[in-house]
């Protein structure tokens, strides 16, 4: 690894050929008023000041890592280590990223927000903000996603916020983003646009990922008090990458410790029926970025599938597409069936249980540990908790409620 | 010369402005594309913009996604909207051809394979939605090498840095879209439209067509005194959604012919 320290974006947003702002030239008023209001906010110690005390008061951070013995135990390998985001407010890392982008909304003057979300996580979270901030907030859900996270929809609803079912494409969260930011260049002057991962035109996924990167900044000095040092390895589910970025940047500089992404293989990579991008993509441009995409030969994005609603998206952000390009970070498939044996021995064994989106980490983590020795240690972003995937594991083991 | 700079050069001879229709490549099927071209044509067109059909048209309104939609469903793709100029060619060798579309398609297939087969088929502009400046440096040089011009937008919210940053690498014509919204929304001002185009023609001499919001030939008009070009897409779509395979042509020719009209109200 080369010693030169890591600096990505550049000034217009890119990670080497990545990133960028592949967007309609309506949207450049909204975007420069974004990074200009970040930067302001970036330099001000008050914003700093308020973030950490809404972290910690209304967040309950700092999540605690937790040594998941004996799943390590009984796979008589490596040692893994949890990070608990799953004991967050709201019960996932998308509250840190939410809390961010809702104060800078504040700061702008903007008295509306509006989100996408797959999995529903990202949009209570958002929802949880709005109504903490007391703003007016609507959430873009794929109309089959409004099926399987009904659980997600309610409480949405239960906290003031309006849903959108989308109708168009593939009635997904590639399709409740583009009608967000449909929502966006129509409604500019009055509204924010909550992007929920690290995704979309620059600057987002470089603010959603310093919003995130509490998760690392934590775990550097939470691993010396647990285990004495850091991990060999940090693990992490990589949908739209928020999760990941977050726990791997603060570690993007520390030498000898190797990054791993956990892709969606759903049905399994040969079988075409899968959302892993980095694995099985090529580049291209969608959603204001040029990334990894999953696509036809003709450049049109076809549809993705994985058991977890939130790891069901046709991209990647595109700083993973280049931490893969340069060797510093690498991305592994993970099929639904070898979550869903995670997600149960998770249940099980620790009681603990996960989001089926982070079993996916939960499920390399249990193939790497075995093969390596009892002295290694792996860190695993536990991104978020079950409760909202109840019945979809159900279902999948043939049971009703 | 190229043909929409000519096409440009005789309109402003004749004193008229140009009306520039938009119609999906594929919508509703690719046997009535080249059909509706030329009734575009018959109709009064100068410039035709072809949509190339997206699966994720981000800056689309419900309209024109229900086009790509539509267009799609039936397996349009950017070789086949090609294809589909080369045929077009065949009868009309005058009427400038625009591709609109989004960037993906376009990188697919390679942006130096695409200027050179579009080129080949007698595409004369591309506007790509999701290619801003900054990031159309290659594609710009690509169009430009094959004697294409690269076609940008500038919208109510663009700086004056913004408009001379597309002013620098655009050709052909630029458009200005009238208002902070997708294709198809319903409100538009057309004293807000007229007040900036002074700001816009301060750092560009290219034409300037307006469009987003224009539904008929009183807007027309209205747009026309002030701009050099008219463009009007949702509407003529709505129209080929409401007629079948047999009466699209027919229907879209009598609306475009209306709004004609109202375009050429307007002297010079
Ligand atoms: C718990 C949890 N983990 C991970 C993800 C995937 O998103 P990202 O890759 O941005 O972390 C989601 C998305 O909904 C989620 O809810």
């Amino acid at each position: 690894m080369s010693t030169t320290p890591y600096t990505f974006p550049d000034a217009k947003g890119h990670f080497g050929p990545y990133g960028g702002v592949f967007v309609a030239e309506t949207l450049f008023g909204a975007l420069d008023e974004l990074k200009a209001a970040y930067a302001a906010a970036q330099a001000d110690p008050a914003f700093h000041a308020e973030y950490e005390y809404e972290l910690k008061h209304f967040v309950g951070r700092p999540s605690p890592i937790y040594h998941a013995k004996r799943w390590s135990d009984l796979l008589g390998g490596a040692q893994i280590y949890l990070k608990r985001e799953d004991l967050n407010h709201t019960g996932a890392h998308k509250v840190n990223n939410c809390i961010g982008q809702a104060m800078l909304a504040k700061r702008m003057g903007k008295p509306r927000v509006i989100a996408e979300t797959g999995a529903g996580q990202h949009g209570v979270a958002t929802a949880t903000v709005a109504a903490r901030y007391g703003m007016e907030c609507v959430v873009y859900m794929g109309s089959e996603d409004v099926k399987r996270q009904a659980a997600n929809v309610y409480r949405m609803k239960l906290l003031g916020a309006k849903v959108v079912p989308v109708e168009s494409g593939s009635k997904t969260l590639k399709d409740a983003l583009n009608e967000a930011m449909r929502d966006w260049v129509t409604n500019i002057h009055n509204t924010f646009y909550i992007i929920g991962t690290v995704a979309g035109p620059h600057p987002y996924p470089m603010l959603v990922r310093d919003f995130q990167k509490i998760i690392g900044e934590e775990c550097l000095t939470q691993m010396p008090e647990m285990a004495g040092r850091q991990p060999d390895a940090v693990i992490a589910a990589v949908g739209g990458g928020s999760n990941a970025m977050g726990i791997f940047y603060p570690y993007i500089n520390v030498e000898g410790v190797r990054l791993i992404g956990v892709e969606a293989a759903g049905s399994g990579i040969e079988t075409g029926k899968h959302a892993a991008s980095l694995t099985a993509g090529v580049p291209g441009v969608l959603h204001g970025n040029r990334t990894y995409l999953l696509q036809d030969k003709d450049g049109q994005i076809i549809e993705t599938h994985s058991v977890s609603a939130g790891l069901d998206y046709p991209g990647v952000g595109p700083e993973h597409a280049w931490l893969k390009d340069i060797g510093r970070a690498e991305y592994q498939p993970i099929t639904d069936a070898e979550a869903l044996e995670a997600f149960h021995n998770l249940c099980r064994l620790e009681g603990i249980i996960p989001a089926l989106e982070s079993s996916h980490a939960l499920a390399y983590a249990a193939k790497l540990a075995p093969t390596l020795g009892k002295d290694k240690i792996l860190l695993v972003n536990l991104s978020g908790r079950g409760d909202k995937d109840m019945h979809t594991v159900a279902e999948k083991s043939g049971i009703q409620f | 010369m190229s043909r929409i700079q000519k096409a440009f050069e005789r309109l402003n001879g004749e004193g008229r402005k140009a009306l520039i229709p938009f119609i999906t490549a594929g919508d509703p099927s690719a046997d009535l594309t080249v059909p509706l071209m030329h009734a575009l044509v018959e109709a009064g067109a100068d410039v035709i913009e072809l949509g190339v059909p997206f699966s994720d048209p981000m800056a689309d309104g419900p309209t024109i996604q229900r086009a790509s939609e539509r267009a799609l469903a039936r397996g349009m793709t950017l070789r086949k909207v090609l294809q589909l100029v080369t045929t077009f060619r065949t009868v009309d060798d005058k009427t400038p051809v625009v591709l609109m579309g989004y960037a993906n398609p376009i990188e697919a297939m390679g942006l130096q394979r695409f200027a050179e087969k579009a080129a080949q088929s007698g595409v004369d502009g591309v506007l790509v939605v999701d290619y801003p400046p900054e990031e159309a440096e290659s594609f710009g040089t690509a169009m430009k090498a094959q004697g294409m011009d690269p076609i940008f937008l500038i919208a109510p919210t663009s700086s004056a840095e913004r408009i001379a940053q597309v002013a620098q690498i655009a050709s052909g014509y630029v458009y200005y879209v009238s208002l902070a919204g997708v294709t198809g929304s319903g409100a538009l001002n057309v004293n807000a439209v007229a007040e900036r185009l002074p700001a816009i023609r301060q750092k560009t001499g290219l034409p300037v067509g307006v469009g987003f919001g224009i539904r008929d030939a009183a807007t027309a008009k209205r747009i026309a005194v002030f701009a050099d070009a008219v463009v009007v897409g949702s509407r003529i779509i709505e129209e080929i959604e409401k007629s079948t395979a047999e009466t699209a042509c027919a229907n879209v020719k009598a609306l475009v012919a209306d709004i004609r009209r109202g375009v050429d109200e307007v002297k010079k």
